[in-house]
């Protein structure tokens, strides 16, 4: 695999992850728990479209065959779609959703941490403004696994179904392929064993603070979403997400 | 925005000669101009009318939010998505803050939120309609918003000293809201194929008359109607609100390129206004009492997300006592 082509992967992992996980958000809109929360995942949700189209720009410029940032979102089907398993896992109940958007975040903050000092300079002028807000985002996830973890019984009882639940989409995030290692020994992704470890750390951190059980150590883990291999979900969250485009395929503006 | 036919209380207005010392001096200074702050006495008539209205106003925000959500997992374009995700997040920021100024008036959040879930408490009847194609994100930030703002801008004068200062705030996010929504149909209109410029005429068609009722009914002699004015907690009658609106929306709709569903509409040169026909009263009434197309639904969807978020919430209340608990015994 050669560096170029690396790169169009990496960028696409990145992108995809961050309009997948968006969309479930933008599914709750309405349906928070509380105001302060619709306004919470929308933000959430907001701040991860913004990076998503950061990301395609790059993406559109790199794989350069006519395709721009809204093609790339609104025109591939799902075996071309690289996001992370766990992205598109549905919301459930609101444990499941912060259950998900926390090991998410763990995994997005060390990753953009790191990708502020990429050798690739457009990636770390993103990273370093995304990884602002991905700081907030794991902070306020972390709060609500450690309420709901050490809040009542019920809600430990529901946290920890959503640790074990979540817990077999979770070695994607810290289990490196080619595409991870060419960037990061260009100097580009960041270094697999390192995110690995910064993501082990503070998971079991925040769980051991919310009085949850993390998943064993061998556990077996479901992989594929980086090569477009997904869940039965993706599907359906392309059909609603793409409806327009694919529905009026001659309209050149929205 | 969103209150219509809010109550009063009052049979009719009391002159100055049966008024109270305390009523008389409330009066003065509402006549004067002077803002009335939490603080101050005030006429309970006036909390409670208050109360009504600042509650009607959020719980629209926040129910607003679903005819929107009803297309955000669809919106075409990553500008259009961020473009409405950022306009959600602005309501339900409009939402919080209006049952913040609500608030100062000693009404409880919760127990108005139960109201609107037991259908006792109203929000404006708009967010009954349907939003069936996307053009209806265009039409509703124009036409909605729009009518919105034509009301709120009074109320930036309005003699609670919180909701006016709320009303300067989110007057702002509106006329920005407003002015994207119709930046949607006037693109789709110059560069769109027919069938989007089909999508934004059939938006515009099913809109209109709703965002018209938005002002509420014909103004009469009511002492709801009279009693607000004199209070200064409405400013304008609904038919003069709704003119305005009338008025300065037609020239946009020409530029647009589009119609209204409305046979009598036209300028008058006399009176200068346009003359436009008669809304549907028995559709306003109807809605009001829970018969609009979309009155179960928003009710359902508001009242399951509060239910089913019960233990959430409970969660975070025990998870912060015990952290004060924690806090104190270290």
């Amino acid at each position: 695999m050669t560096q170029t082509e690396a790169l169009k992967e990496y960028l696409l992992r990145l992108a995809d992850s961050d309009l997948i996980l968006s969309q479930r958000l933008c599914e709750l809109c309405g349906k928070a728990p509380a105001v302060e929360e619709e306004m919470a995942l929308m933000n959430v949700a907001l701040d991860l479209v913004g990076q998503a189209r950061n990301w395609y720009q790059y993406a559109a410029e790199q794989i350069d065959d006519g395709r721009d940032a809204d093609k790339l979102a609104f025109r591939r089907d799902a075996h071309n779609y690289r996001n992370l398993l766990l992205t598109e896992q549905p919301n459930e109940d609101y444990a499941v959703t912060m259950g998900r958007q926390f090991f998410f975040d763990v995994w997005h903050y060390f990753t953009l941490k790191s990708l502020t000092e990429s050798s690739d300079e457009r990636i770390a002028g993103i990273a370093a403004k995304a990884v602002k807000e991905a700081t907030y985002h794991l902070r306020r996830s972390s709060e609500w696994v450690k309420r709901l973890g050490d809040g009542t019984e019920e809600s430990h009882q529901r946290m920890q179904e959503a640790v074990d639940i979540l817990w077999r989409f979770t070695g994607e995030l810290i289990t490196p392929d080619d595409t991870d290692r060419v960037l990061a020994e260009a100097g580009i992704g960041p270094d697999p064993d390192q995110l690995a470890n910064d993501w082990r750390g503070m998971v079991n951190e925040v769980l051991t603070q919310a009085t949850l059980t993390p998943g064993p150590d061998d556990a077996w883990m479901y992989m594929g979403g980086k090569h477009g291999e997904h869940t039965e979900h993706l599907g359906f969250i392309l059909a609603e997400m793409q409806f327009l485009q694919r529905a009026y395929p001659d309209a050149t503006t929205w | 925005m969103y209150a219509q036919l809010v109550e009063t209380g009052a049979k009719r207005l009391k002159t100055r000669d049966e008024m109270s010392p305390e009523e008389r001096e409330f009066q003065e200074k509402v006549d004067a101009e002077i803002k009335i702050e939490p603080k101050n006495w005030m006429p309970e008539g006036y909390r409670k009318t208050l109360v009504r209205q600042i509650s009607q106003h959020a719980h629209s925000e926040v129910v607003g939010m679903l005819p929107e959500g009803n297309w955000v997992t669809r919106a075409p374009t990553l500008k259009r998505k961020l473009q409405l995700m950022a306009k959600i997040q602005d309501e339900a920021g409009h939402g919080l803050y209006l049952y913040s100024a609500m608030e100062t008036l000693g009404a409880d959040r919760d127990e108005e939120i139960e109201k609107l879930h037991q259908g006792k408490a109203k929000y404006s009847s708009i967010f009954n309609y349907p939003t069936l194609n996307w053009a209806d994100m265009g039409a509703v930030g124009w036409l909605v918003d729009g009518a919105a703002i034509v009301n709120q801008v009074v109320l930036q004068r309005t003699s609670y000293g919180p909701y006016s200062r709320a009303m300067v705030r989110i007057c702002k996010e509106e006329s920005f809201h407003q002015r994207q929504g119709y930046q949607i149909l006037l693109d789709m209109m110059r560069e769109g194929t027919d069938e989007q410029k089909a999508m934004v005429q059939d938006a515009i068609n099913r809109i209109w008359w709703p965002a018209l009722m938005m002002f509420g009914p014909h103004d009469d002699e009511s002492p709801n109607s009279q009693q607000s004015m004199a209070w200064k907690i409405k400013r304008k009658s609904n038919d003069e609100l709704r003119q305005m609106f009338i008025d300065q929306t037609i020239p946009q709709l020409e530029f647009l390129g589009c119609t209204v569903p409305d046979p009598d509409l036209k300028w008058n040169e006399e009176t200068g206004h346009y003359d436009f026909g008669e809304i549907n009263w028995q559709e306003f009434y109807d809605v009001l009492k829970g018969n609009g197309p979309c009155n179960r639904e928003r009710i359902n969807t508001r009242k399951k997300a509060i239910d089913e978020g019960a233990w959430v919430r409970e969660a975070a209340v025990a998870y912060a006592k015990k952290q004060k608990q924690r806090a104190q015994a270290a």
